[in-house]
């Protein structure tokens, strides 16, 4: 057989069928569902007097738009104040009950944000197919899985036949060697490769990230960076299996266990691409030359290293990339030349599926630990992105650290991420956040989102401003953040 | 599904690159249960001067006069000029759940997103690629003829304007029959149903551990 990449092994041992007309028939292992993305598929199911093809493929939870407030929490699903977010909370509940399918509720250990949610349980595991009505879907691709973000009329249809009908992608691979420095985290590795390749780059494949950058990296921190593929235009990004993945998934509550791990584990060690497996395109990158990052406008391509300068639109060689400079310089409210480590910040949010898990957590509180928020900001969020998160952080005593920084310490969910609760940015505030995604409007309307690490937002959130983390990890000498 | 065969109809431009799914559909429309009604809030925040809530009546409220959707000449429009990678971001529906509903039948654009661009297909939306330059030349003539209409022909895979200038575009074969027939997809892979079952058989003999645990 010719060498195939692991997106090729992944997409072989799904095909149910290949259609004459090009299409082929893929088969779905797991399905996340949430409030947001899957009220109108049970609708359609119902209509057509339709049920789940099975219920031990599908796990759901509430995450989009739920508070993080925890006093709304306590007051449970019929507390929740807005009326349209209450009613999507409890038909995510109603659809559950009634179909049968298995969910973690809003307060319930388990709950959390889909993808923080699917491989802490270990629903998520190496060489399956995952599909979920969000684009962030990727992120469950570190543990080798084939996944990806699906429309709402493909969770009708993943949930009716366990299948997708679906075009096989090309395959890219993004390479990054050398060891990070202090202070350079999995965000700014990603954040780098969206800047080289741009936020269409991958359009049309699925992102292998490979070289050492990735084998020295944790498996949360290999998340952080599947789960921002899409932010490069790739549906699907994926680290091949080693040792770390398998030590990831060792306990966890739907792993196998027994005479079963074993005959998993044995098939799990051969989801790695083959020597001379072909990609489409291939992209390098060095790890010298990776230092903390920040976005400066209102496309996570629009990315900088927080040593640099906002950028001037007149060095833009075309026209339309100038005019979307000049665009994005106005709506940020930022002038060219101004240095990125000076921009002042009014709010700071450290969650999101990107950004929420353990690990990030701990890089904050590192940073947090024994220092102050600033007078000049009007709030610093942290929100872990499940229960499990929550409570192992608050087993370590962090939710101490943030505490008694100045910060605020929530309840699970994707918060200001999206801001389709309460957590949201006002016209016009900067707001230094650990989620994936600077659009306009995305976290408020008029809001001004500066991506970056959890260190580099935790030190902006003492710093008063965009500040370069290494000055702080220098000072107190601490561990590196680099996983 | 709808069936997208043939339409003529009035364009509208939408010149800038790389417009989001957020930028289509802002989040705040998204905490709905239905598939309709999303029309009045498609692009709102560029759209309207002042901030959008769903269960709002749009028609009282400040319309932007720069954005160009709201100017009369384009008033009615049913196919969409964009520029390349239209759709990017979040995989929502509602997205072009909200250009249907507003009136749009078509999109023309250098490139577009991949979940958006499947998406579009589900709702009787046509995602068009041309190349960067045969938009440029649209939205040239766009700017420059009051009324500017096109016919989009699916079976032909042309885009035809006034001034006869024809221009071709490609799809996928299985994408193009869906929209041609409007066919219930979920009704055509329950065809195969045997061979997802047969499928099931042997996978749970390889990989039992997919199966069961989640109860």
């Amino acid at each position: 057989m010719a060498a195939r990449t692991l997106y090729d092994k992944l997409w072989d041992s799904h095909l149910v069928n290949e259609n004459d007309d090009g299409s082929s028939l893929l088969y779905i292992d797991r399905h996340v569902l949430h409030e947001v993305t899957s009220p109108q598929a049970f609708e359609g199911l119902r209509i057509a007097g339709r049920g789940p093809w099975r219920l031990d493929t599908n796990i759901a939870t509430p995450d989009h738009n739920i508070s993080t407030d925890r006093s709304e929490r306590e007051a449970g699903v019929s507390g929740i104040p807005d009326e349209i977010s209450r009613i999507q909370v409890q038909t995510l509940d109603d659809n559950c009950d009634h179909f049968g399918i298995k969910e973690f509720k809003m307060n319930e250990m388990g709950q959390g944000i889909v993808h923080v949610m699917g491989p802490e349980l270990g629903a998520t595991m190496p060489g399956m197919t995952v599909v979920c009505g969000d684009s962030h879907t990727a992120t469950h691709g570190a543990l080798a899985c084939l996944a990806h973000g699906i429309g709402t009329s493909e969770v009708e249809h993943v949930l009716a036949t366990q299948c997708l009908v679906s075009k096989k992608m090309k395959n890219m691979r993004v390479s990054v060697e050398g060891a990070v420095g202090l202070g350079v985290t999995p965000k700014d590795v990603v954040l780098a490769i969206i800047g080289k390749i741009g936020t269409a780059g991958g359009s049309g494949h699925a992102i292998e990230f490979s070289g050492s950058v990735f084998r020295d990296m944790s498996v949360e921190g290999r998340m952080t960076v599947c789960n921002m593929a899409i932010e490069a235009g790739a549906r699907v990004g994926m680290v091949a299996v080693d040792e770390k993945t398998i030590t990831y998934c060792k306990g966890r509550e739907f792993v196998p266990k027994g005479d079963l791990w074993h005959q998993a584990v044995s098939y799990w060690q051969t989801l790695v691409s083959d020597d001379n497996a072909f990609f489409d395109i291939e992209v390098e990158l060095h790890a010298n030359d990776i230092v903390p990052q920040v976005t400066w406008g209102t496309s996570p391509e629009m990315v900088a290293p927080v040593t640099a300068l906002v950028p001037r639109p007149e060095d833009q060689v075309n026209k339309e990339r100038r005019k979307g400079v000049e665009r994005a310089l106005d709506y940020m409210g930022l002038e060219s030349g101004t240095p990125i480590a000076s921009i002042a910040v009014d709010r700071v949010f450290i969650g999101s599926c990107t950004n929420s898990r353990i690990e990030d957590m701990r890089e904050a509180a590192q940073v947090a630990k024994g220092r102050q928020v600033a007078s000049s900001i009007k709030q610093v969020l942290i929100v872990p992105g499940s229960q499990m998160v929550k409570a192992q952080a608050e087993a370590e005593g962090l939710d101490k650290i943030f505490i008694a920084a100045g910060m605020e310490w929530r309840e699970p969910g994707c918060s200001m991420c999206l801001a389709m609760n309460a957590d949201k940015l006002g016209d016009g505030e900067h707001c230094a956040s650990t989620s994936n995604r600077n659009f306009e409007g995305r976290q408020g309307k008029g809001g001004r989102t500066h991506l970056m690490s959890p260190a580099m937002a935790a030190a902006a959130a003492v710093a008063g401003h965009i500040v370069d983390v290494r000055h702080f990890l220098s000072e107190s000498m601490t561990t590196g953040v680099n996983s | 599904m709808k069936a997208f065969t043939q339409h003529r109809g009035l364009v509208g431009p939408m010149d800038r690159a790389n417009v989001d799914t957020d930028m289509i559909i802002p989040k705040q429309f998204l905490k709905s249960i239905k598939r309709s009604g999303f029309g009045p809030n498609l692009f709102d925040e560029l759209r309207y001067l002042d901030h959008g809530e769903p269960g709002q009546d749009c028609a009282d409220r400040p319309l932007n006069p720069d954005f160009a959707l709201n100017k009369p000449r384009y008033r009615g429009a049913s196919i969409l000029l964009a520029r390349k990678n239209f759709g990017c971001g979040s995989s929502r529906e509602h997205a072009p759940w909200a250009l249907e509903d507003y009136g749009f039948k078509v999109v023309i654009a250098p490139s577009y997103a991949d979940i958006f661009y499947n998406n579009c297909f589900k709702n009787g939306v046509l995602p068009v690629i041309l190349t960067e330059d045969e938009v440029d030349i649209l939205f040239l003539e766009l700017e420059a003829t009051e009324g500017y209409e096109l016919d989009v022909n699916l079976a032909s895979q042309t885009v035809t304007s006034d001034s006869r200038q024809v221009f071709n575009f490609s799809l996928d074969q299985f994408r193009k029959q869906c929209l041609l027939t409007g066919l219930d997809e979920i009704g055509l892979t329950l065809i195969q149903a045997d061979k997802i079952r047969q499928y099931e058989v042997e996978r749970e003999k390889a990989h039992p551990w997919v199966y069961g645990a989640i109860k």
